[in-house]
């Protein structure tokens, strides 16, 4: 098993690697000079070329190759163009409200997609099962950003039950900020329990057709227990799976729903970026996610070892 | 003789779609989209740019049947013009990324050598969030109609490059393909004749979904101000432009958004429904 869970790192190792070297590719696919890009039509050609030298440019490009893959094994992931500051430094003064909403978006999307998932595969065919699927494909296909601007005006603009908007004043306390990020949570909560909903379901439906099913109902044990210990339990590979996966299309959400809310996270951060083409926080911001992504996914591929005694390698 | 099956099967194949209930209702709303968008000079009631301020943010009427924006402009007029970028972008995403995807998947299939390198990299592609990747890719080649489908593309092709890897695992180890080979047939014939044609339909449902995300993908980056070029009517930028009137002209973010809505929720049904169809082991009560 050891020798497993060192194959899976050196796996993620790798990818993290790719990441790093497609960030790079990237940024140099700018056609023309990509400091000239950034400065903008005012600068001056001493400007140019003093942004050239900062950013490493008038190197050969594996010169910049392996110094930018040296710098972010350090940590460091350069300058922002515009702040003027470690992106490090940046992308951590951002991060507070994307990962909160992030993990609160998971719960809440969980919350709701496990108990539902499993009613509707334990009452198949029912008028709820056919509910639960149109559902959650009706879900799957609003856009977060429409569904918050529409939750945000009915639940807070008509009752004004929760903030709406912004992160609070400076002063806020932590758990008072915390409450800034109920709404949009609660909306890509919704959104992003479609798919888990659908898997849990699929996942459940093969579970409770096997034959230690039948054995556990017949002999007398009672159906919460048989649903919830013995075919949940088998079905939680791929739900697992699904929850990982729904990590990067919850980045994608926040991108998006941080902008409805007008949120300070990494996600309005990259926006920025783009509009004023701060390369150095854009790349930064790419390397950051892509990163934890693929972390993520390793975590869960360890998971299956401590759910499924089963699975060995 | 290939040919001859599919022209049999291709008849019977709408049937089966069309049978269910849920996909003829797909299909028909994605036909009425499609139909108002190739149409929208003849179907338009007002012109998509004319502004008038004393027709600013009329309520939905008789005359102007969606509503009017800030500037006087016919919401329906616009809607039905923004749904031909949408479309564009879906369908030329759909297409592109089952291009660069198949010859991916094939390669890292196919080659034995080129399967582990092929796959990193699809990994790696695939840990990028779409929405932050395509952004990414649009600043960097610049915003235009042509890079946000190609930046989409780059963004959904590892999906499509997994599936068509899979599929090429299981058919390169089939009979008639080492028949092919011992019989001399070159490499390049293989991979067309006696692979490709063989998971047409899982690309397919593939492409379909991508269809829909893409289509919403570039609802999400026209929202954020990073689509096509600004001037363009497009169903993600008329929400952002409504946002401001939200509570007092809520028509204007009512309508793209159900656009939206209904366009990705058709064309989801029609990729569940032709999954279900053209491959029913692989439908799984999902």
């Amino acid at each position: 098993m050891a020798n497993y869970i060192l194959k899976r790192f050196a796996g993620m190792a790798l990818v993290i690697f790719i990441v790093l070297t497609l960030v790079f590719v990237l940024v140099r696919l700018a056609p023309g000079d990509p400091a000239a890009m950034m400065l903008g039509p005012e600068a001056t050609a001493a400007d140019i070329a003093a942004l050239r030298s900062q950013l490493g440019l008038d190197q050969p490009i594996i010169v910049q190759y392996l110094g930018f893959i040296a710098s972010v094994l350090q940590g460091d992931l350069g300058t922002s163009i515009f702040f003027n500051q470690p992106v490090t430094d940046v992308l951590i003064a951002r991060a507070e409200p994307t990962v909160f909403l992030t993990l609160f978006s998971i719960l809440i999307a969980v919350a709701i997609a496990l108990p539902v998932g499993i009613a509707s595969a334990y009452t198949r065919g029912s008028l709820f099962d056919q509910g639960t699927l149109s559902t959650a494909i009706l879900v799957a296909s609003v856009p977060s950003f429409w569904l918050g601007l529409i939750i945000q005006q009915q639940l807070g603009s008509n009752l004004g039950l929760l903030p709406v908007s912004g992160y609070g004043p400076p002063e806020a306390g932590f758990f008072e900020r915390m409450t800034y990020l109920i709404m949009p949570a609660i909306v890509l909560g919704i959104v992003n329990s479609a798919l888990i909903i659908r898997f849990t379901r699929a996942s459940m439906l093969d579970v409770l057709s096997e034959d230690f099913v039948r054995t556990a109902r017949s002999k007398g044990m009672s159906e919460s227990r048989v649903v919830l210990k013995h075919a949940f339990k088998n079905a939680l590979i791929p739900i697992v799976t699904v929850v990982g996966l729904t990590f990067a299309l919850l980045i994608s959400g926040a991108v998006v729903t941080e902008r409805v809310f007008n949120l300070p996270g990494i996600g309005s951060l990259v926006v920025g970026a783009v509009l004023r083409r701060d390369y150095p926080t854009i790349q930064g911001a790419l390397i950051v996610v892509a990163a934890l992504y693929v972390f993520v996914n390793f975590l869960i591929d360890m998971l299956y070892l401590a759910i499924d005694p089963r699975v060995k390698y | 003789m290939a040919g001859a099956s599919a022209a049999v099967a291709a008849p019977s194949l709408f049937k089966v779609l069309i049978q269910r209930r849920s996909v003829a209702l797909g299909l028909a709303i994605l036909a009425v989209v499609l139909f108002a968008a190739v149409f929208a000079d003849v179907i338009a009631p007002h012109d998509p740019g004319v502004m008038s301020v004393r027709n600013r943010l009329k309520p939905p009427s008789a005359e102007w049947w969606f509503g009017t924006d800030e500037f006087g402009r016919d919401v329906f007029t616009r809607l039905i013009y923004a749904g031909r970028v949408s479309l564009i972008v879906g369908i030329d995403t759909a297409v592109l990324a089952s291009v660069i995807g198949i010859i991916l998947g094939l390669t890292g299939g196919f080659f034995r050598k080129l399967d582990a390198p092929v796959s990193r990299l699809v990994d790696a592609m695939m840990a990028f969030p779409d929405i932050l990747l395509a952004i990414s890719l649009v600043a960097v080649l610049g915003g235009s109609l042509a890079n946000l489908i190609l930046a989409l593309s780059i963004v959904y092709a590892p999906r499509v490059a997994r599936v068509v890897r899979a599929a090429t695992l299981v058919i390169r180890e089939l009979p008639y393909v080492e028949a092919a080979r011992a019989l001399g047939t070159s490499t390049w014939r293989i991979l067309v004749h006696h692979i490709l044609r063989n998971m047409v339909s899982p690309v397919i449902v593939q492409a379909t979904f991508i269809f829909a995300y893409s289509m919403l993908a570039e609802a999400g980056l026209s929202f954020l101000g990073v689509g096509v070029d600004p001037s363009t009517p497009t169903w993600g930028s008329m929400i952002n432009g409504g946002r401001q009137y939200i509570g007092t002209a809520d028509w204007l973010i009512l309508f793209p958004g159900l656009a939206i809505t209904l366009s990705v929720l058709s064309l989801q049904i029609a990729g569940d429904g032709l999954r279900d169809a053209l491959d029913p082991r692989l439908s799984k009560d999902l």
